[in-house]
């Protein structure tokens, strides 16, 4: 049967179980929009494509599913450069349609014309321009594979308009691709070397990131550390890959972890990276970071092991078959940990607990950030999806917001992407309209994609923004306070909309919160409302987040604020 | 640890932005490519890189790391520590200046190098070798008088399979 280009788009994204495509038309694109509006294809008109990008990166960081964005050439196109290079950081699976001028016109610098696969190529996990029609329904198929296959990614497909509307034979049931998963083979003698290393390990710790909530492997990485009660850290990316509710759950590491969590990885023999990179932002100075360990990384991306840090036994691999193998192989072999050696350690990382816990001081009548945080994480009982911006706010959804199950904390931890976490809550929503989708914001970061408001609203996508707005950009002022003798240069924000009018403008209830004992009130109405909502949180100004490693120093190493600095 | 030259064997598929997408990622990530072999092998879907890079072994496994991510590379090989052969091929233009002509002609004859185009004005030469062979016929031919030279990326062949 012979399809046009357009009819064979929209197939292929049935054929890949397509369920919500994010977009923005355009003149290269307006044949796809043709057909589009034939189709029963759910599209979300965004109001800025990188507002497409962003809320199909938080569908598909929410569901594992691939997200999908289709937007015209030139600007359309570079507009979702910023939200392509987001989730190429954070290794989420995106498929990113543009259009682009007809293949005789590319290079003559037409009317819209951008060299998008030239401009993408470092920030995609890999890219396509369709030159021929004969070619479109395997790109579009390889594209799929690509992006979910292996360490995933987002991949750009480059639609020329003449290619779209020429036609040709589609038969789907004979579409070759090539095959991107590498073969996984069960490295039997590192099992027996992990078993030894854990057999000899007085303080094992594990550290888990983004790869086993993309590997879909909480579960058995929950299953390993309960089972041989090995305490756990993870990274930004990691929270919700062991319940943070567990008591061998330590928190966050990093430059604004948790001091017992530091602490821990500072201190302990063996450490057990379970998809992770070793971001500087995790390690502070590498010589230093768990320098009485043995380490061990198990990745599926080799060129992410010795990269930063040099391990002593690294193991490549998919997260999940990997523990899976573990688990089994540690069964047969009868592991067992010597529980008085065990809790010795368990011992002092209470300590550590106990001696400094996460902690802020909530009294008098300004509302502290990380309140509204607590009074969000107990109204909702964590049952909820949050995004983030990035910053101040970010740190502390991290830090006093327990995360419970994968794939509930949706924010930019690579790139730190601001303007992210709006757009992203209307991708979440979209796939889980039942559950509480809240974007806790900053008043810098808002502003980025605010125009999604518009979306929001007309599609009665009912997000709820939590804004904790202390009127600074306030990570760079609080870097401002600590190394830059309080010289406020440019993060000052007094000057900004009156964030409730604006929310009502665009048809979004707003709602304004000035006085500590107003935050759980208005939490509560605004989560009630089956509405979208703006919640303005007016917050102590000039609140720091700690611990804070400072920039070069070691991660054990942290200043605690109005606490003494404690090696 | 040690920098030395590495001679890096990739196969590829043969498309449009394959070798933009090298050069790409290595010049991304703040590496350096002395030299540069691109063909198509007997397959013409398929492409053979040969290139040559500087560093220490742990800078060249971060390298092969990286090409290895690429989708459509499909091999990489270090050929520097296997058994294997190298070349060079360099095409020499010699001017025979009435100074220099005798010189020349002695010079070709006693270092048997093949001329493959000989004028009354000027002659060419093609010389093949590994590195240390073609550097050590520059140093002979640089007192003739080099009027023009090009001079190719190393190529090599594996001879380990």
């Amino acid at each position: 049967m012979k399809l046009k280009g357009t009819e064979i788009l929209l197939k292929a994204l049935e054929a890949e179980n397509v369920e919500i495509i994010f977009g923005y038309p355009g003149g290269a694109v307006l044949d796809i929009y043709d057909q589009l509006y034939k189709s029963n294809m759910n599209h979300i008109l965004v109001r800025h494509e990188q507002g497409a990008v962003h809320a199909a990166d938080g569908y598909a960081r929410s569901t594992g599913k691939v997200g999908v964005c289709l937007v015209t050439s030139g600007p359309g196109a570079t507009n979702t450069v910023t939200g392509i290079a987001t989730a190429n950081m954070d290794s989420i699976p995106l498929v990113v349609f543009t259009g682009q001028v007809p293949t005789g016109l590319i290079g003559n610098d037409a009317f819209q014309e951008c060299d998008i696969t030239g401009i993408t190529r470092p920030c995609t996990k890999h890219n396509f321009l369709v030159r021929n029609i004969e070619d479109l329904a395997a790109t579009i198929k390889e594209a799929f594979h690509i992006a979910r296959s292996g360490r995933p990614g987002p991949v750009l497909v480059d639609l020329p308009k003449n290619v779209m509307a020429a036609s040709t034979e589609y038969d789907p049931a004979n579409i070759k691709i090539r095959n991107q998963e590498s073969p996984y083979r069960p490295a039997f003698k590192k099992m027996a070397n992990l078993q030894e290393m854990l057999t000899t390990a007085n303080k094992p710790l594990i550290m888990t990131g983004g790869g086993v909530i993309l590997g879909k492997a909480s579960a058995l990485l929950t299953e390993m550390a309960r089972k041989y009660q090995i305490p756990v850290t993870g990274t930004l990316m990691g929270l919700g890959s062991f319940p943070g509710t567990d008591p061998l759950w330590l928190g966050m590491l990093g430059m604004h972890g948790t001091y017992y969590a530091n602490m821990a990885v500072s201190h302990c023999d063996l450490l057990i990276a379970v998809g992770v990179r070793f971001d500087d932002r995790v390690t502070g100075t590498i010589e230093t970071f768990a320098a009485k360990a043995k380490i061990v990384h198990i990745d599926i991306d080799p060129s992410s092991i010795n990269k930063n840090v040099a391990v002593d036994l690294p193991i490549v691999g998919d997260t999940k078959a990997v523990l899976k193998d573990l688990l089994k192989y540690f069964e047969e072999h009868n592991f067992t940990y010597i529980a008085a050696e065990r809790q010795e350690w368990l011992n002092a990382i209470a300590d550590w607990k106990e001696k400094v816990p996460l902690t802020y001081c909530q009294n008098g009548k300004v509302i502290k950030p990380q309140f509204v945080i607590e009074t969000l994480y107990k109204l909702t009982k964590g049952d909820a999806i949050i995004t983030t911006e990035v910053g101040q706010h970010q740190m502390w959804t991290a830090q006093f917001f327990p995360f419970d199950k994968p794939n509930t904390l949706v924010t930019s931890g690579g790139l730190g992407t601001m303007g992210f976490g709006f757009p992203a809550a209307i991708g979440v929503k979209c796939a889980f309209p039942d559950k509480h989708v809240v974007d806790i914001a900053g008043d810098g970061s808002i502003q980025m994609n605010i125009q999604e408001l518009a979306t929001a609203a007309q599609y009665k996508i009912n997000v709820k923004i939590v804004l904790l707005n202390n009127e600074f950009l306030g990570m760079p002022r609080q870097w401002q306070e600590l190394f830059y003798e309080k010289r406020y240069s440019h993060t000052d924000m007094t000057y900004a909309p009156d964030f409730v009018k604006l929310a009502e403008a665009y048809g979004v209830v707003g709602l304004r919160v000035t006085k500590p004992e107003e935050v759980e009130p208005t939490l509560k109405q605004g989560l009630a409302l089956d509405k979208p909502v703006l919640m303005d949180f007016r917050v102590s100004r000039e609140e720091c987040v700690y611990p804070m490693v400072h920039p070069g120093d070691s991660i054990s190493n942290m200043s605690l604020g109005s606490r003494e600095m404690i090696n | 640890m040690e920098k030395k030259e590495h001679i890096i064997s990739i196969l590829v598929h043969n498309k449009p932005d394959v070798l933009a997408r090298i050069a790409g990622i290595l010049g991304g990530k703040g590496y350096n490519i002395e030299s540069l072999c691109v063909n198509a092998t007997t397959q013409y879907e398929v492409s053979k890189i040969v290139m040559t890079t500087i560093g220490n072994k742990e800078t060249i496994n971060r390298i092969e790391g990286q090409l290895r991510r690429l989708v459509d590379v499909i091999q990489v090989d270090d050929l520097t520590n296997v058994e294997s052969i190298h070349r060079e091929l360099i095409l020499v233009r010699l001017n025979l200046t009435a100074d220099k002509k005798e010189q020349i002609k002695k010079a070709v004859d006693t270092n048997k190098w093949k001329v493959i185009v000989s004028a009354d004005a000027y002659i060419v030469l093609e010389l093949t070798g590994d590195k240390s062979q073609i550097d050590f016929a520059l140093a002979r031919l640089e007192p003739l008088g080099i009027a023009d030279i090009t001079r190719t990326g190393v190529v090599a062949l594996d001879l380990d399979d």
